[in-house]
């Protein structure tokens, strides 16, 4: 039988074009949920996410998904989107701050106004659009050349480039996490369902990934 | 190495089927919009943008049902505008798929509206799209209902203004050009791109690829978009991508 992935449906818009890219790169059943009970059954599970940070996290508590995001982690694996990748991390600085679920060490910061290309022109934000991560060798990346991109749509980001959990890095101005790791969760600032067939050999490698970094 | 600048076709719909006119008479059917986008993605579009030119009550379900098949096979960002008037008009679009939308006429009489909209679903999905025409040297202002109705409004401030009260991205059109092929309007293109801290894409009057060129180099765009050159295979996405990248132009490939 098909292996069963959860998308966590707590209100974030981007639900269904999720379940759809995840739908097309596997063998998989796909359920859209906010049940922990049956999020729980799922072999996989899916955090998506976009708009604001508190308003994601916000969302999650009123299901009381925050607390099944933690249990899941190192026992079912998870993989984070956008701003679902965002509220991973320990806080973020949008609207008035966000205390975010801390499953990684660090804070999600906004892209500074002042911002310049190698040409020294302003670059705009949000970041939107396609561009490169330098990836590392974990293997969700597996079949995924270096530099190739993926689509963007963001004003915060993990700045922390350097810190241990970073597995792939895009430079926009400066170097920021593209996508973080540990054992048994991945999590991307880009959105793997908008960036064509990278994005669908992601999703491809998360429903063969055992977890491991 | 960074962010490319994107190529994004534009699919006038009406009543489920594209079609592209010269300056809205004319219209020539181009095809079914699933189809149509289906080969975009396959060429390297993007985004696709999906502008509902009639947006009458009536047809709104046609709309839905349409952006729902494109967004379940097309894995790439999709803009849909036309008639988006109310907070449960852009709710709708985004669960049958959409990633943006685009205001337009609805910002023009009321503004906040564009405030109340990127509060609820955020900036990242809330597009503005200003129908640009030149009234004098370096001046442009808003038009409204198809480059008809006058409104007094400068372009570049109420790009401004936009930005400030939430839009993500500013689509503008200039009306001197669209469906001419005469090439953008660079001068207000850049005036825009200079004046706002946002994305900002080019649109109206694409007839050859130097064109596009321009737009990103003169005009100082973050994307252009296009239709009839791509509608009628006049050019496929590759060719223009192609013609960007050899004139320095970051593209994805």
């Amino acid at each position: 039988m098909a292996q069963k992935v959860a998308v966590i449906d707590y209100g974030s818009g981007n639900l269904h074009s999720v379940a759809k890219a995840i739908e097309h790169a596997g063998d998989c059943q796909v359920l859209v949920s906010s049940d922990p009970h049956e999020i729980k059954t799922a072999d996989r599970v899916v955090l998506p996410g976009v708009g604001a940070m508190g308003d994601c996290m916000a969302g999650l508590q009123a299901r009381g998904l925050d607390s099944l995001v933690r249990e899941l982690v190192g026992h079912t694996p998870l993989m984070g989107v956008c701003v679902g990748m965002q509220i991973l991390a320990e806080y973020g600085e949008e609207s008035e701050g966000v205390d975010a679920l801390g499953i990684f060490p660090g804070h999600i910061i906004r892209f500074p106004n002042d911002l310049t290309d190698p040409n020294g022109l302003s670059l705009k934000v949000p970041h939107m659009g396609w561009n490169q991560v330098s990836v590392t060798t974990h293997p969700m990346w597996r079949g995924i050349e270096n530099l190739t991109r993926f689509y963007f749509v963001h004003s915060y980001r993990y700045a922390d480039w350097q810190a241990p959990c970073v597995a792939g890095i895009c430079t926009y101005g400066e170097p920021f996490a593209a996508a973080l790791a540990r054992e048994g969760v991945f999590a991307v600032q880009f959105h793997p369902e908008k960036s064509h067939d990278a994005g669908l050999s992601l999703y491809a490698n998360f429903l063969t990934w055992d977890g491991s970094c | 190495m960074g962010l490319a600048k994107r190529i994004i076709p534009c699919l006038d719909v009406d009543q489920g089927r594209v079609v592209k006119g010269v300056q809205f008479e004319d219209i020539r059917d181009a095809g079914d919009p699933v189809e149509v986008s289906r080969r975009y993605n396959q060429e390297g579009a993007d985004e696709i943008t999906f502008l509902d030119i009639t947006a009458s009550h009536e047809n709104r379900g046609t709309t839905y049902e349409t952006v729902s098949r494109m967004a379940s096979e097309v894995f790439i960002p999709l803009t849909v505008g036309g008639g988006v008037r109310t907070t449960d008009n852009i709710r709708d679009l985004l669960l049958a798929g959409a990633d943006k939308v685009s205001i337009n006429t609805a910002a023009v009489f009321d503004p906040e509206f564009v405030k109340r909209a990127s509060d609820k679903f955020g900036s990242q999905c809330i597009v503005v799209a200003i129908d640009a025409k030149q009234v004098a040297p370096d001046r442009w202002e808003i038009f409204t209902h198809g480059g008809r109705k006058p409104t007094g409004l400068d372009c570049v401030e109420w790009a401004r203004r936009m930005v400030s009260y939430g839009a993500g991205e500013i689509l503008l059109t200039s009306m001197d050009r669209d469906g001419t092929r005469d090439g953008f309007d660079l001068g207000v293109t850049r005036a825009v791109a200079d004046a706002v801290s946002v994305p900002v894409i080019a649109s109206g009057g694409v007839g050859q690829l130097d064109h596009l060129v321009d737009g990103v180099l003169k005009g100082h765009a973050d994307a252009v978009l296009a239709a009839s050159i791509f509608h009628f295979r006049q050019y496929t996405i590759a060719e223009a991508k192609a013609a960007m990248q050899a004139a320095g132009i970051e593209v994805r490939l």
